[in-house]
């Protein structure tokens, strides 16, 4: 386990358990401030921070987040734009001004058709619905590579500290990856042996995801499965 | 009520309760799941959502709406019961709704719908509070907001004695005032958010029966405390 740099150890709490207490803590995600007491609100991770602390999900759906990159897939199209599916409670909407080149109003199915998958980041959250955008670097259709699904609340281990997981995947498979906070994953590499080695390491991640030290771990993983091929 | 005195049909104390069992994330592809026994009756529940509600005119833009669903399996019992729903299991899936949603926070969810699917797999009485039990870690296990957790156990009145969860043989109980079954749900704090009542009882009794409810309830809370605690191994290797 990590060691902490002060305060309390990360542990599982379930809603309603009290996590710590004591006047200088301060309830972040997840939690509530009862009196001087930290209460969980939802089954998950606790982990505090300079006196924050918060509930880090196990599991559940994906929470979407304005600024989040995800993975959809076209569902609908209207004559303002596409209806996506990105495996969220809500159906999120991508409007035509957001598509980076003009597009006439017969040729939408052009750009994207029903059942395209697609690379866009979430540009607004609200009770009507999500909005979504593909004007920017790296958002795009989705042509080729392979796209996976993982539990959402494994995603920020499969990148890894300031992507250091997702770096040593890349290096180590050569493939290009594009990691969805909603949990789908495309993988892009130069021969489908390539994709499949990405895709069962990834898999090892999300099986692992609570041992600490899991970049040496894959590390190793990468040498082991690069041996055994010889 | 000289405790000693009276047997229950199967030795067990009158406070006491079948071995119970609990277990989370039975059901790989719900959002969240759970399994609870009290001794030969055994409940799953599986969890979806929060989602899109459907049909749309059921839609509630101010709050989420928490949706249960009581099944009773046609092999649960000895005599075959008709599979599909009936009066008693719509009622009873009202009834769990009613006694999870004073601990869910689902007002974060507006216009969407957690569903809850309960499934009696082997039923010797007290389903409903097994089904409860089930659906509350289900619900914790998937992640919804809730103030704290909820535990449900059945108290009987076998003629005039009180006793902890009730078993198919107490529930046909006919001897002197026969046999009174009053399932009673609270929060972890001990506030109660359901209870239910056919059958003849006088007031001390029922406080009585709510005092026992009370200390019954802490220790199926510690059951699911554990059994929600356990499903993950922060130093597996």
């Amino acid at each position: 386990m990590n060691k902490m740099t002060e305060g309390m150890e990360r542990k599982i709490v379930i809603p309603g358990e009290l996590i710590v207490a004591g006047e200088e803590y301060l309830p972040g995600e997840g939690t509530e401030k009862n009196g001087s007491e930290i209460v969980a609100l939802r089954y998950g991770l606790a982990e505090e921070s300079n006196h924050l602390v918060k509930v880090i999900a196990l599991s559940g759906v994906y929470q979407p987040r304005i600024g989040n990159v995800v993975i959809g897939k076209v569902e609908n199209i209207t004559f303002y734009g596409w209806v996506i599916s990105i495996d969220a409670a809500d159906d999120a909407f991508l409007p035509l001004q957001e598509v980076p080149k003009y597009v006439s109003k017969e040729g939408l199915s052009e750009v994207l058709d029903i059942g395209d998958m697609v690379v866009a980041k979430i540009i607004g959250v609200n009770t009507r619905g999500i909005d979504l955008t593909i004007k920017s670097r790296g958002l795009e259709r989705i042509d080729d590579g392979l796209v996976i699904k993982i539990n959402p609340n494994k995603v920020p281990r499969v990148i890894g500290k300031e992507g250091s997981m997702i770096n040593l995947i890349k290096d180590n498979s050569g493939c290009n990856i594009t990691v969805g906070q909603n949990g789908l994953i495309w993988i892009l590499g130069k021969n489908i042996e390539d994709e499949l080695l990405v895709k069962k390491v990834i898999n090892f991640i999300t099986e692992k995801s609570f041992i600490s030290g899991l970049t040496e771990e894959v590390e190793e993983w990468f040498k082991n499965e690069k041996g055994g091929n010889k | 009520m000289a405790e000693g005195t009276f047997k229950r049909t199967d030795g067990r104390g009158v406070e006491e309760m079948r071995p119970m069992k609990a277990e989370v994330g039975v059901v790989p592809n719900a959002d969240g799941s759970a399994m609870f026994s009290f001794g030969n009756t055994v409940a799953i529940a599986a969890v979806y959502g929060p989602g899109k509600m459907h049909p749309q005119h059921s839609q509630n833009p101010e709050k989420g709406t928490l949706r249960c669903n009581y099944n009773m399996l046609s092999f649960s019992v000895s005599d075959r019961i008709r599979p599909g729903p009936s009066r008693r299991s719509t009622e009873i899936s009202k009834i769990t709704e009613w006694s999870l949603e004073p601990a869910l926070m689902i007002k974060r969810y507006p216009s969407m719908v957690v569903d809850v699917y309960i499934h009696i797999i082997q039923a010797d009485a007290s389903t409903r509070c097994a089904g409860i039990n089930a659906a509350a870690l289900a619900l914790a296990h998937a992640g919804i907001p809730m103030k704290g957790m909820i535990s449900s156990v059945s108290i009987g009145k076998l003629d005039k004695q009180l006793v902890v969860d009730v078993d198919k043989n107490e529930e046909d109980w006919e001897e002197g005032e026969g046999a009174t079954d009053i399932p009673i749900t609270m929060t972890q704090d001990g506030e109660i958010t359901h209870i239910q009542l056919d059958g003849k009882i006088n007031g001390e009794e029922l406080k009585q029966a709510i005092e026992l409810a009370r200390k019954a309830t802490k220790e199926i809370y510690e059951v699911q405390k554990k059994a929600l605690k356990g499903s993950v191994d922060l130093n597996k290797k």
